[in-house]
């Protein structure tokens, strides 16, 4: 049959193709934008203040701030030194919380790595946990907690940890899939227990991964620490709150607290990318970011 | 033979010394890492934690959020009863009428279950089997309690002007105005219809049978209690944020991911402040753009698209201009050689190889933004967000906070599943397409 098919066949049956296809792209394309401005005339319509009058204000309150900034700049370095408590505070809800995350999801990927799990039949259920731990807003957690337990950073560490675990459990075992088994396969034949098949055989494979995604994770954790603050956690984000009301005149403090913010986020982020690069790419590997 | 021997016995120790060094490293990490955990635990005081944890709250938010307690109270200044259900104005039963557990009269007989009855009238009993019959007559004089001739249990608590009697079946509180009585049941109570529709109490049958299927909708939508059409806007506004924001984002940082892209954008200078912009939105981080986009446009689901639309507008510029970056010369060169102008080339050399990377991130994002919008919409006040933070403040609609819980979790659910299988739809069709 087919190789009765002559060439013109193909070429009308190649550019039929094409049309059809066109055509399905130009409906998405035209349905996508359809979605795109309803939904922005639906936020608009039910948001406090309107896009287009609020357009022109955008920058009043950075003015604002900057302003009462610079008047009051030589201020600054001592609010820097005034918040750097709650700033280590942040950074180290967010380290406890991606280490004591990262530990629990080393075990929970190894038990929820078909071929790896000493019991195949947690496989399942336990993904499903990871996922539920993975859907839930930290926010949910922690507001929760703060209830319980009080304000403080203790409500945000367990919120962001419960989350690393679902977050990193996937990505692990994802890295995991990928290991091979044949030194898993040979110190089982020598009589290897479980652990020591995997923290011989699988985890030399898996580390460098599983630290660059837990360097990753810390990344956002630093911010989701900071946004937690803001809802009564603790750390440098309560401070933005308070120091922001209107009419408190803290507007410079304010100021201090977004540079010291920022600041942070961007060393993190550029010491965790340079050692990411190095994990995933060796030594020799410069320069080009990967994608991640 | 010699040098042999003295190479190997070298090499030997150098397998040795790397060996003692690769242990001490091993050895190192945990420790580190379990004196910053030890650090932290001090700082934030891990240990008094067993003083603050407030069980009562911990009883209160378990017990609240898989049952309800109707209140029977009588007034006892008048001799009115107001029966209501979680006690709020919004689940009171109309002036006579009452559950089939209460028969109201002269006296008020409540039925508690398991031979429990209390009688609320101007003498108030409870007869609590395997105790006795507890009488009081409230008045100005105090609570006039009798209890049957024994030392008094720990679940009564007696005093002149107030008695207080918890049980199993129920909860008994006098006090000189006022009687109430607490019973306990499993479930959301009035959770399709309050207790003014008349299509409360109807089964699913009996409802089906009714016709007026507007009206049953009504009731349901408008429920005072639960507000289900609030919560059904407040999911849509949390998706739409996260819907604008990510997509809003992507069109934007396409073009200026060309312009940060060393293979592509010729001016340094040009590539350099796109970069920069990048890492700028990307480092004043979503809390701070939420924080200055509600001052400009007040609280609401546009400044929380916003707010994800500056954000990610630095994460995917920064993505999308690495993709670039890693694009394979061969095939716009093979698509230049057949003569295309560089449109074309742009068209079938690079998108094809940057639509899958592109498009996987932005439904990527496009999940986790999800959960990004709802803490944004606790912050700015909008969305789902919003209405979670808000019943947790009041600290008693436990139902309800359990139930945007569930409702978060499946909308983040349904979100992962819908990105997921639009990730596979759209890349698979992408690389059959070429």
């Amino acid at each position: 049959m087919h190789q009765n098919t002559t060439a013109p066949d193909i070429t009308s049956d190649y550019l039929a193709h094409t049309r059809q296809k066109r055509v399905m792209n130009m409906i998405l394309l035209i349905v996508f934008v359809a979605l795109l401005i309803g939904g922005f005339g639906t936020a608009n319509a039910r948001n406090a203040g309107g896009f287009w009058n609020g357009l022109p204000n955008v920058f009043d309150f950075p003015a604002d701030v900057l302003g009462e900034a610079w008047e009051r700049i030589h201020l600054l370095p001592s609010y820097f030194v005034k918040y750097l408590p709650s700033l280590i505070e942040t950074v180290n809800i967010a380290g406890a919380a991606t280490l004591i995350g990262a530990l629990f999801a080393f075990f929970a990927a190894l038990l929820a790595t078909r071929g790896l799990a000493p019991a195949p039949r947690l496989v399942g259920p336990l993904r499903r946990l990871l996922d539920v731990l993975r859907a839930v807003p930290e926010i949910v957690i922690a507001l929760v907690l703060i209830f319980l337990l009080g304000g403080g950073p203790v409500p945000a560490m367990i919120a962001i940890a419960l989350h690393t675990v679902g977050a990193l459990g996937k990505l692990f075992s994802e890295v995991n899939e990928n290991a091979s088994l044949k030194p898993v396969d040979g110190l089982e034949s020598v009589g290897a227990g479980w652990l020591q098949r995997m923290v011989l055989g699988v985890v030399p494979q898996v580390a460098p991964n599983y630290l660059s995604y837990a360097l990753l994770r810390f990344e956002i954790n630093i911010r989701a620490s900071a946004i937690l603050g803001f809802v009564g956690a603790g750390g440098i984000g309560y401070d933005l709150r308070n120091t922001m009301s209107w009419g408190q005149g803290k507007f410079d403090e304010a100021a201090a607290i977004f540079l010291l913010i920022f600041g942070t986020i961007i060393i993190v982020d550029q010491v965790s990318s340079h050692f990411r690069n190095r994990l995933t790419h060796g030594r020799a590997y410069e320069d080009k970011g990967a994608i991640l | 033979m010699t040098d042999l021997t003295a190479s190997n016995s070298t090499t030997r120790q150098t397998a040795h010394r790397s060996f003692r060094h690769k242990r001490i490293a091993a050895l190192t990490a945990p420790v580190l890492i379990l004196a910053y955990l030890t650090y932290v635990f001090v700082a934030f005081d891990v240990a008094g934690l067993g003083d603050r944890i407030n069980v009562s709250n911990m009883k209160t938010l378990v017990a609240d959020s898989y049952s309800y307690k109707t209140h029977v109270a009588r007034d006892n200044r008048n001799g009115e009863m107001e029966i209501a259900i979680e006690g709020e104005r919004k689940g009171r039963y109309a002036p006579g009428q009452a559950p089939s557990w209460v028969s109201l009269g002269e006296t008020t007989r409540v039925e508690l279950g398991n031979g429990h009855v209390v009688e609320l009238g101007p003498e108030v009993t409870y007869d609590v089997p395997g105790y006795g019959l507890i009488t009081a007559t409230p008045g100005r004089s105090g609570v006039n309690a009798t209890l049957p001739e024994s030392p008094l249990p720990e679940w009564i608590n007696a005093s002149k002007n107030r008695l207080a009697v918890t049980t199993d079946a129920g909860r008994l509180t006098i006090t000189r105005n006022r009687a109430e009585v607490f019973r306990y049941f499993n479930g959301w109570e009035l959770f399709f219809f309050t207790l003014d529709s008349p299509y409360y109490g109807l089964s699913p049958l009996e409802l089906l049978r009714s016709g007026d299927y507007g009206a049953i909708w009504q009731d349901f939508w408008t429920n005072k209690m639960w507000r289900h059409g609030d919560v059904v806007w407040a999911l849509v506004e949390t998706v739409l944020m996260a819907f604008l924001g990510t997509f809003g984002a992507a069109m934007i940082a396409l073009p200026l991911g060309f312009l940060a892209a060393k293979n592509f954008s010729p001016l340094g200078g040009l590539r350099f402040a796109a970069r920069r912009l990048f890492d700028f939105l990307r480092g004043v981080d979503g809390l701070i753009w939420t924080i200055v986009l509600s001052r400009a446009f007040g609280p609401g689901p546009l400044t929380g698209s916003l707010a994800i639309l500056l954000t990610d507008t630095g994460t995917f510029g920064k993505i999308f201009s690495e993709a670039l970056e890693n694009v394979d010369d061969k095939q716009i060169e093979g698509i230049a050689s057949t003569g295309a102008a560089p449109v074309q080339r742009y068209r079938f050399g690079v998108i094809p190889q940057i639509t899958p990377v592109l498009l996987s991130q932005v439904l990527y994002y496009l999940e986790s933004n999800t959960r990004s919008a709802t803490i944004i919409g606790a912050i700015t006040g909008g969305g789902i967000g919003l209405l979670l933070t808000q019943a947790i403040i009041t600290q008693k609609d436990w139902e309800e906070v359990s139930y945007y819980i569930v409702l978060i979790i499946l909308m983040v659910v349904a979100m992962d599943s819908f990105s997921g299988w639009l990730r596979r739809k759209l890349i698979s069709g992408t690389e059959a397409g070429h």
